[in-house]
């Protein structure tokens, strides 16, 4: 907030030299308006991400039954050594996630990154094929877990049939056999992710200067070492774009597994154990709490290290 | 110098202004922390209040048409004979369900629709639900002492009033055991026999799903019962009683019997799937509540549908019969309310089960002497077994702790499904963090 309320104070500083002048010019009013501006975002972080935040990390350091205030009692660290220790679905839970980030990141996005491509050069229904790859975005939770039942089921699923198997005893269980299914799962997420990297490809595909393209080709560069030298780096800052959004969605990948069987049984997710320790029945608020901190840590890492590198990129400028 | 002055003062302003958004920022913290840590479960709004006797608010989870045209049938009826009114507020059961603990300290209705179990005795133990003791004394002679002793809080005090349940069984069709010559086993080592036999018939013994998790617990409940006893059910599941401990291993050990029948796509099914399978004739019998008929909507089948207890194994016989109970109970404020108290008086009479189960025939009435004229012999089979029953337990995931059940015995059951293994001090380890928290 003190960031911007100087701003633009130095701002007026520097066409006004003699010193002090430029504060006059806030006048009362300026400086409430500035006031409001600042206090309204100000306040709107505080309640909806500062103060869950911090009340998240107060309770995971205490054992409460959600009842009476009173109720709270400290607990130490019990709740992060019962999560690392006692809580069968935590560590398999952190490997699926990192397993995610992986699948996502080598096969996910750079398929969305190829359908950009292909469908940047001036091929005929273009506009129909992005839409086709881009529906699955915009899909709702309860028509995925339609779509991919239909899909995936054992009995009479359309893979099963495809391969000859449906019904005979050799079928593969894609959602019920633990070491199946987070690749069943995987492949529906790269189903939603492709569609969506594919868009911010495309757009930053047509924000590509051509006369860059014009200059490659006069150089005599071939049309991989265009898009390899000259297109992609051009593209930097979606680049950076999109290795974000693949972070931030492996990271809360929730609801395909949980439109399967809610995370269990080999589809464990740190999401889908905060949502089971938090929300419902089985809260227990403490273990839950503990968990969101842990996930709130692990997504620390990448974005402090996005926000570090963006800002000292801004100082270099 | 008075540029530099008013500068100076500027900036101390700007200072100013700049602590005392902090100042109020941590002042937001400390003072809206207090009510959003509350709001966090979700505060209900204040209900219509109903302290004056001739009228109660009545909070019913019974969302789906039927069991709501069947509650509406009931308050229609006590409206009409008392003159009292009442009015209702339906909640989808899920929400209903997972709020209710804000429900209850917020400002709940009178009465309100629950289950007997874990949690029934949790909010009495708590004080959140009023003690109706003297609604027992009119209604007690309705009622089995199985239903009676599901209805009692750990103070001995009554806090419920049974409406309806239905009970766990093997259910089969009647034809295709006719057809292979199968008969009913009385005995746990009958049941292994019989298993043996339809698999070699080329049939799935035991059909069983567990996708969804919880089905899986009416095979470790029933196993454990008839092993260990109803108490030491409700022990466990209290956890008075350990699960590092050979009675517990025992059960996994007596359950790993009946694994290779069950049918080994459990984990990917849900228990429509199962019914399914069942109804087709692709498997032998099911281990499951009397709901599993809803899906046999061919009248042929649902006619050809028959159902037998859980065979015994070492204690009790088959006296104890898992039959999850839905039931009222009244709020604390609710039991200051006589309207209130005569509602649920009604509701435990032959007259007031009669009005519900005439709209609502899937469940069983569970007071004595309610008309089961109109049932069908498998639901009067079904009601036989509840009322014969000398202890009635819950369910798993409404005998025990909410969380014990959903987050660590799920897990729990469908790892043991998968590999037969199961790590009872793991468990114990669990239950005591999770019970810790209460």
């Amino acid at each position: 907030m003190s960031a911007s309320t100087s701003a633009p104070a130095t701002g007026t500083g520097v066409k006004t030299p003699v010193p002090g002048r430029r504060v006059r010019r806030l006048s009362g009013r300026d400086k409430l308006v500035l006031g409001i501006m600042v206090a309204v975002p100000t306040l709107i972080q505080l309640v909806l991400i500062w103060i869950p935040t911090l009340l998240s990390i107060g309770l995971s350091f205490t054992r409460w039954n959600g009842l009476d205030l009173s109720d709270i009692k400290p607990a130490g660290t019990a709740n992060y050594e019962y999560v690392a220790q006692d809580y069968p679905p935590f560590w398999p839970a952190i490997q699926h996630n990192v397993l995610w980030l992986v699948f996502l990141a080598v096969i996910a996005t750079p398929l969305g990154l190829l359908l950009a491509v292909l469908l940047d050069q001036q091929i005929r229904g273009s506009k129909i094929y992005q839409s086709v790859f881009f529906t699955p975005v915009m899909l709702s939770l309860a028509l995925i877990g339609i779509i991919w039942q239909l899909f995936y089921n054992r009995d009479s699923g359309l893979l099963n049939f495809l391969l000859g198997t449906a019904g005979k005893p050799t079928a593969v269980d894609w959602f019920g056999d633990a070491s199946v299914n987070i690749w069943a799962a995987l492949f529906a997420a790269t189903w939603r992710h492709a569609g969506y990297v594919m868009i911010l490809y495309l757009a930053g595909l047509k924000g590509v200067d051509p006369a860059l393209k014009e200059a490659a080709a006069l150089d005599g560069a071939n049309a991989t070492q265009t898009f390899f030298r000259v297109v992609f780096p051009a593209m930097r800052p979606i680049n950076i774009v999109i290795i974000v959004i693949t972070l931030i969605e492996s990271l809360r990948a929730f609801d395909i597994v949980y439109v399967i069987n809610r995370g269990t049984n080999g589809l464990e997710l740190i999401s889908a154990l905060v949502i089971q320790n938090l929300v419902g029945e089985g809260q227990v608020i403490g273990v839950g709490s503990a968990l969101a901190v842990i996930l709130l840590v692990i997504s620390l890492v990448p974005i402090t290290w996005y926000l570090s590198r963006a800002f000292k990129k801004g100082a270099e400028e | 110098m008075t540029a530099h002055e008013s500068a100076f003062a500027s900036a101390k302003a700007d200072f100013n202004r700049r602590t005392l958004l902090k100042s109020l920022g941590i002042g937001v913290v400390g003072i809206a922390g207090i009510p959003l840590l509350a709001a966090c479960t979700g505060g209900s709004e204040p209900a219509a209040s109903g302290s004056s006797s001739k009228s109660l608010t009545f909070g019913s989870s019974a969302s789906d048409a039927v069991p709501k045209n069947a509650y509406q049938a009931v308050t229609d009826a006590f409206t009409k004979k008392e003159g009292v009114t009442v009015s209702t507020n339906v909640v989808p059961h899920n929400d209903f369900q997972n709020k209710i603990n804000s429900y209850l300290q917020g400002s709940p209705d009178d009465a309100f629709t629950w289950f007997a179990g874990y949690r029934m005795r949790y909010y009495a133990d708590k004080g959140l639900v009023a003690p109706i003791d003297d609604v027992w004394e009119k209604i007690g002679a309705n009622y089995s002492d199985a239903m009676k002793k599901a209805s009692t809080g750990d103070d001995g005090k009554m806090y419920f009033v049974p409406n309806y349940n239905y009970p766990w069984g093997f259910f089969y069709r009647k034809s295709l055991w006719a057809e292979k010559g199968y008969a009913v086993p009385k005995t746990f080592d009958e049941l292994t026999a019989l298993a043996t036999k339809m698999k070699a018939d080329g049939i799935i013994p035991i059909e069983f799903a567990d996708k969804d998790g919880w089905p899986a617990m009416g095979t470790f409940d029933y196993i454990n019962m008839r092993l260990n006893g109803y108490q030491f059910h409700l022990d466990l599941c209290a956890h008075k009683e350990s699960w590092d401990q050979k009675k517990v291993t025992d059960v996994f050990e007596t359950w790993k019997a009946l694994l290779p029948f069950q049918n080994p796509n459990a984990l990917g099914m849900t228990w429509q799937d199962s019914a399914q399978s069942l109804g087709a004739k692709k498997s032998g019998m099911y281990l499951l509540g009397s709901f599993v008929t809803q899906q046999f909507t061919d009248p042929a089948v649902l006619d050809d549908v028959d159902f037998f207890p859980f065979p015994e194994i070492a204690m009790e016989g088959t006296d104890a019969v898992e039959a999850p109970i839905d039931g009222l109970m009244l709020s604390k404020k609710g039991g200051t309310n006589q309207a209130a108290k005569d509602f649920l008086a009604y509701m435990g009479t032959a007259e007031g089960q009669a009005v519900y189960a005439a709209v609502d025939a899937s469940n069983i009435p569970a007071a004595k002497g309610s008309d089961l004229s109109k049932f069908t012999p498998l639901n009067k089979k079904c009601a036989d077994t509840i009322a014969n029953a000398k202890s009635i337990s819950q369910f798993f995931d409404r005998d025990a702790l909410p969380a014990m059940a959903n987050n660590v015995m799920i897990p729990a059951l469908q790892s043991f499904i998968k590999d037969g293994s199961v790590d009872v001090k793991n468990l114990e380890s669990q239950a005591k963090a999770l019970y810790a928290a209460q």
